[in-house]
């Protein structure tokens, strides 16, 4: 664990350039996979449409530093309420849907979302199919970092605190009421639990923390444009989110790493199978590790320290991850069973 | 079971007078059918009442009618003389009901302490900003809250498993940690549907006796919804029969065993 935040905090100093771009993109994508995570893997709520908020986040930041001037520190939590609250009003009529249609809303947003930043009523703002360009951030009190390191930590920090926040959320009451909908809605309301209030809520936190992901990206792209955030995005984060393990927090810093090099990999072992070759790649992790890299790491954790008991929150985050991929909507099924 | 170690903490209401449960010629329908057809009767305070009749007779719609999953087309249900029918079902336990279900509806990926802690929600108090920031005092709440549940897993005899999964236990345990979420809530008014479906015959004795334990100690009234004739018999003070959506009896569990028409609705079916 120390051994891994000091080598994170090292990093930079050893790699330069481009791959400590990409690291930085890695952390970000992970941040907005964490936000997909906690609608999905902690709340049984679905989405192919998480693109939406990260363009939402991004969008946020780069017209408030384009066009007003703002301090790029700013546009983070601007974007993360943007999101919030657009993620909680789409999370409100979405309570009347489940699963599968669910899925199909907001997929419906994430396609959306790209026609309508190009189209012209929005054009003075987000700069059409032009997008807009944005400077990158100095490294402030005269540190002697260049911008890349600056924005390397500047990320790490901001997902520093986020992380902490997802963790001390899971590991609260909320975080219970919000897993016990997940499993037996009927059962969780019978508890007291506002099942409506906390599933729109979630939705709200979950866009928050993929729109300050978009933000990072803004910033660390120092470009945004509408065709950077289709529906190619929202299977991307989909994909982070099934590889680092559903329902893991942790794992979805391995999804992070995986949806940025992999592609690139593919890309390298093969210029015009780069698809196929991604393609082949995924069915063999998920082959291997049919429970993310979360479940792969609790098998491993379990076979060293069997009897030793776990920490409660590992314990359910992890499995949780195994019965919300095997049984989707097996918690709303059984809930309609018992109200009979 | 641990039953003893637990020290009661408040004292049984005076107004025993009024029923603490009044359920006032309820009427629900499903398609063609009528689940219940003006069913009324009413649980004095402290009273241990049992719900029996045939399957389909209604019972468990009753309890759905006072979990507020389901609505009645008429009549009525009160709560110390106030109607239920227009308060949201998660607020249904902010006035004192708290129940169990027929076929488990447990958080199953959850562990047991969890599952009981979630039985607590409305006993504290916090939110998505309070919690991700874990401020102090929310943590000193979430802390008092826990330690309240650790109780329930000692009282119910659960601590070997507290940390496991639910649906990783057999069915016994998970209908005990059924009951022990339910209290969780300190309920006035406990409802138990079939709790000793699938147990042996010695759990069922054990069973009878906690739940004896659970409305003496803990001050809670108790409505019981059982097939196992035995159990009802022997720890009800009184027993309501329902029959096609009907009440056909009410009474002792000697007057009821006794009544023409329960033998008839009993001896009508393959049970
Ligand atoms: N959600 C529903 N939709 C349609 N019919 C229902 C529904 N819930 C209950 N019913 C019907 O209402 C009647 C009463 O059912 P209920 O479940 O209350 O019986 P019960 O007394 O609990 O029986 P059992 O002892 O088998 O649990 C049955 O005919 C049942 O089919
Ligand atoms: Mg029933």
């Amino acid at each position: 664990m120390i051994a891994g935040v000091a080598l994170a905090l090292l990093l930079p100093l050893a790699i330069k350039g481009f791959f400590l771009f990409q690291l930085t993109l890695a952390l970000i994508y992970a941040v907005a996979i964490l936000g997909l995570n906690l609608l999905t893997g902690f709340n049984g709520q679905f989405s192919l449409g998480h693109s939406a908020f990260y363009a939402i986040g991004a969008y946020t930041a780069a017209i408030l530093m384009d066009q007003a001037d703002v301090a790029y520190y700013w546009t983070l939590p601007a974007a993360g309420a943007a999101c919030f609250i657009v993620g909680f009003l789409f999370g409100l009529p979405a309570l009347r849907l489940e699963g599968l249609y669910l899925a199909l809303a907001t997929f419906a947003l994430a396609i959306a979302t790209p026609q309508l930043l190009k189209s012209t009523p929005l054009e003075p703002w987000t700069g059409g199919v032009q997008g807009i360009v944005i400077l990158k951030p100095e490294a402030p009190l005269g540190l002697p970092l260049n911008s890349d390191q600056w924005l390397y930590y500047f990320t790490m920090l901001t997902a520093a605190l986020m992380y902490a926040g997802a963790v001390n959320l899971m590991k609260s009451r909320t975080g219970r009421a919000i897993m016990a909908i997940r499993d037996n809605p009927i059962a969780a309301s019978a508890m007291g639990v506002n099942v409506a209030l906390y599933k729109s809520l979630t939705f709200g936190v979950s866009a928050l923390y993929t729109g300050v992901a978009g933000a990072l990206g803004a910033l660390t792209v120092q470009f945004v444009a509408p065709d950077s955030f289709t529906f190619n995005l929202a299977i991307a984060l989909f994909v982070g989110l099934v590889i680092g393990g559903v329902g893991s927090i942790p794992g979805t810093l391995l999804g992070g790493l995986f949806i940025l090099f992999v592609p690139n990999i593919a890309e390298e072992l093969s210029k015009g199978l780069a698809q196929a070759v991604y393609g082949f790649i995924l069915i063999a992790v998920i082959y291997l590790m049919p429970s993310g890299a979360a479940g792969l790491i609790r098998l491993i954790v379990g076979r060293t320290a069997r009897s030793r008991s776990q920490p409660v929150h590992f314990e359910t985050a992890s499995r949780s991850a195994r019965l919300t991929r095997e049984t989707p909507m097996s918690s709303s099924t059984s809930g309609d069973e018992n109200a009979k | 079971m641990n039953a003893v170690a637990y020290a009661t903490a408040a004292a049984p209401s005076a107004s025993a007078a009024q029923a603490l449960l009044a359920v006032r010629d309820v009427r629900v329908r499903f398609g063609g059918i009528a689940a219940l057809d003006g069913v009324s009767f009413d649980v004095k305070s402290g009273e241990l009442l049992g719900l029996i009749g045939p399957n389909g007779a209604g019972k468990t719609t009753l309890f759905n009618c006072l979990s507020r999953l389901y609505a009645p087309v008429a009549g009525d249900i009160l709560i110390e003389g106030r109607s239920i029918l227009e308060i949201p079902p998660h607020r249904i336990v902010d006035i004192g009901i708290s129940r169990t279900f027929q076929n488990l509806a447990l958080f199953g990926s959850m562990s047991v302490l969890d599952n009981i802690r979630v039985g607590a929600h409305r006993r504290s108090r916090s939110n998505f900003l309070t919690d991700a920031v874990g401020l102090p005092g929310t943590r000193r709440r979430d802390a008092a809250l826990t330690g309240a549940a650790w109780e329930l897993v000692d009282y119910l005899d659960l601590r070997d498993v507290a940390m496991r999964a639910v649906s990783d236990l057999p069915f016994g345990l998970q209908k005990r940690v059924e009951l022990a979420r339910a209290l969780a809530a300190r309920p006035k008014l406990l409802l138990l549907d079939e709790p000793a479906g699938g147990l042996n015959h010695e759990e069922v004795d054990n069973l009878g006796r906690l739940i004896r334990t659970i409305r003496d100690e803990r001050n809670v009234t108790v409505l019981l919804v059982e097939h196992h004739m035995n159990l009802v018999m022997s720890i009800c003070d009184k027993v309501v029969v329902l029959d096609f959506g009907r009440k056909i009896a009410e009474g002792t569990p000697a007057q009821v065993r006794a009544d023409r028409d329960v033998i008839a609705a009993y001896l009508g079916t393959a049970e």
